[in-house]
């Protein structure tokens, strides 16, 4: 019986993800450096870990309030507050999701209609196209340039607007970029949506891990609160990936309304996870600053040395990915990632994976140790010089 | 803090070449900075972290409680020196509380220990006490843990 003709029309066309194609192919070799990965190298600090443990010997173990538990949400405000600068109340304007994966998802299922434009920057991470189409929204991508570091700009966004846009997602630092916008630029932005009427989706979750002049969220500037659903996480800041817990924070009517969404489909985020969520928040700072040194360093030298090499790449402000162009191998990203996999055993991500004007370039992810960084990078240097066309 | 110091505390076991390559600086350059690190008695030296429980590792480890009465004009440091520098001794500090000095003394074997503390140890001048406590297992020595097996991250090898 041919049972794709089940399938809903919508999801039949969606395209899968690129990466998964790549997954695939390295998942059959061995002995590969992966730099294509997405999240950090370092497990969950053991006292995250331990107090998850704890709750499970004190039988937490049940449902909570859809929205999270409430000292979760008071430790989410509190250190929103603190970090970001907005302040939300625990009662109303803050749901606790599995991932920001899932704040995004039920954003999108609480706000589109059939046929509502939805902005978002690209490259960008994989998952943002698809859940706009799984709402039967229309996508608008607005590119982003190596030239400007890969920060999105009020004149691309302006160009790229049409009648009937509605929301606007960022994600900034951005994967698979890295780029991220000034205060400036954000400024810009701004007053773009309030001329625009734009709600923002903005998703931070490597807000954390900005290396060079801190991180602003857009939800903080003048008249945008109103107008933002701010979404974080765990994964990225404190290594939770596994983990699967985030957060949204916004004006009570919207969070109202993805909490319908979200009290339908998944009830409520798991308990462990917001247990060692509230962990998190309450002592987990030292972690989160020892592990940006750390990445701040790595990232120093990646980028350095794919300069060196002739992968030109800026210096990601923030996020643990380095987006290199490829041009200097006379190849396209997809053919460089598969000839590096096959020649040299390192695997990137080929930047097509994140949307059509990722063409060129690769992510590489420097969440690896040092030994494997340096590695990698004396590889990706021979592979390189044997492409490299000889010069007439 | 010193780059190189840095990297030795996070970086595992890089070779100099490697740390060179990681910090931006010539091989020679990363040699200068461990030599300062020596000679400002920052970086005291390598030693490799052991399991002592295993064969070809064992030994016997104790921790030792000195009272001892401190000396005008030299406090407690002269004699901590004094003790520091026999060979069983591998750490020694002074402490806060009920007793004086804490040692922590190996040797090949239970009896080498014994006689170190009750010939060598207990019978210096100005030492009034001693209590030995003789390690039974270790867990975690020097950031390591012993029987736990290396964490498996698990990671998939490429993911969004």
């Amino acid at each position: 019986m041919d049972t794709n003709r089940f399938i809903a029309r919508h999801v039949v066309t969606l395209p899968k993800s690129g990466i998964r194609d790549f997954f695939e192919i390295v998942a059959k070799m061995k002995d590969v450096i992966s730099l294509g990965i997405g999240e950090p190298d370092f497990v969950t600090p053991w006292h995250i870990r331990e107090a998850a443990i704890y709750a499970l010997e004190k039988g937490k173990t049940h449902y909570t309030s859809n929205l999270g538990l409430i000292e979760l949400r008071r430790a989410i405000c509190k250190y929103v507050g603190q970090h970001y600068g907005m302040e939300y109340q625990p009662e109303g304007e803050v749901l606790v999701t599995v991932g920001v994966s899932e704040a995004l998802d039920i954003a999108l299922r609480a706000l589109v209609n059939p046929g509502d434009k939805v902005m978002f920057h690209q490259p960008c991470y994989v998952s943002y196209h698809p859940s706009v189409t799984l709402t039967h929204g229309l996508g608008v991508p607005v590119p982003t340039q190596a030239a400007d570091n890969f920060a999105l700009t009020a004149a691309a966004l302006s160009a790229a607007w049409q009648p009937g846009c509605k929301l606007l997602m960022l994600n900034l630092p951005c994967n698979p970029t890295g780029g991220t916008c000034s205060r400036g630029q954000l400024g810009q932005i701004a007053r773009f949506c309030i001329e625009k009427d734009l709600l923002v989706l903005s998703d931070e979750i490597y807000s954390e891990l900005t290396f060079e002049g801190g991180h602003v969220s857009i939800a903080s500037l003048p008249g945008m609160q109103e107008r933002t659903i701010f979404l974080h996480g765990f994964s990225k800041a404190f290594a939770m990936t596994g983990w699967r817990i985030g957060y949204a924070c916004g004006p009570a009517p919207l969070i109202e309304a993805m909490m319908k969404v979200h009290q339908y489909s998944m009830m409520c985020a798991s308990i462990i996870s917001q247990e060692g969520a509230l962990e998190a928040l309450v002592r987990g700072e030292d972690g989160v600053k020892r592990m940006r040194e750390q990445y701040q360093r790595r990232r120093d030298f990646v980028v350095r040395r794919f300069n060196e090499i002739g992968l030109t790449c800026h210096l990601p402000r923030g996020s643990f990915y380095a987006f290199p162009s490829v041009a200097v191998s006379g190849l396209n990203e997809k053919d460089f990632a598969l000839g590096l996999l096959q020649a040299e055993k390192v695997a990137v991500v080929p930047g097509t994976a994140f949307g059509a004007n990722g063409a060129g370039f690769v992510r590489a992810c420097f969440a690896a140790s040092y030994e494997q960084l340096v590695e990698a990078c004396t590889r990706i240097e021979r592979y390189v010089r044997g492409k490299k066309p000889p010069k007439k | 803090m010193n780059p190189v110091l840095k990297l030795l505390l996070e970086g595992g076991s890089l070779s100099t070449a490697q740390m060179a390559q990681v910090l931006n600086l010539t091989e020679a350059k990363v040699n200068r900075h461990l030599e300062q690190l020596k000679k400002e008695r920052i970086l005291l030296g390598w030693r490799p972290v052991l399991n002592l429980s295993k064969e070809g590792a064992s030994a016997v480890r104790a921790v030792i409680e000195v009272r001892i009465t401190p000396e005008r004009g030299g406090g407690f440091n002269r004699f901590a020196e004094r003790i520091s520098r026999f060979d069983e001794v591998e750490s020694c500090y002074l402490m806060s509380g009920g007793y004086d000095l804490l040692v922590f003394a190996t040797g090949s074997s239970l009896q080498k220990v014994a006689a170190f503390v009750s010939e060598k140890l207990s019978t210096i001048e100005g030492v009034l006490s001693t209590s030995t406590h003789f390690l039974l297992r270790s867990y975690k020595e020097q950031g390591f843990l012993m029987d736990v097996p290396t964490e498996e991250n698990g990671r998939l090898t490429v993911t969004p």
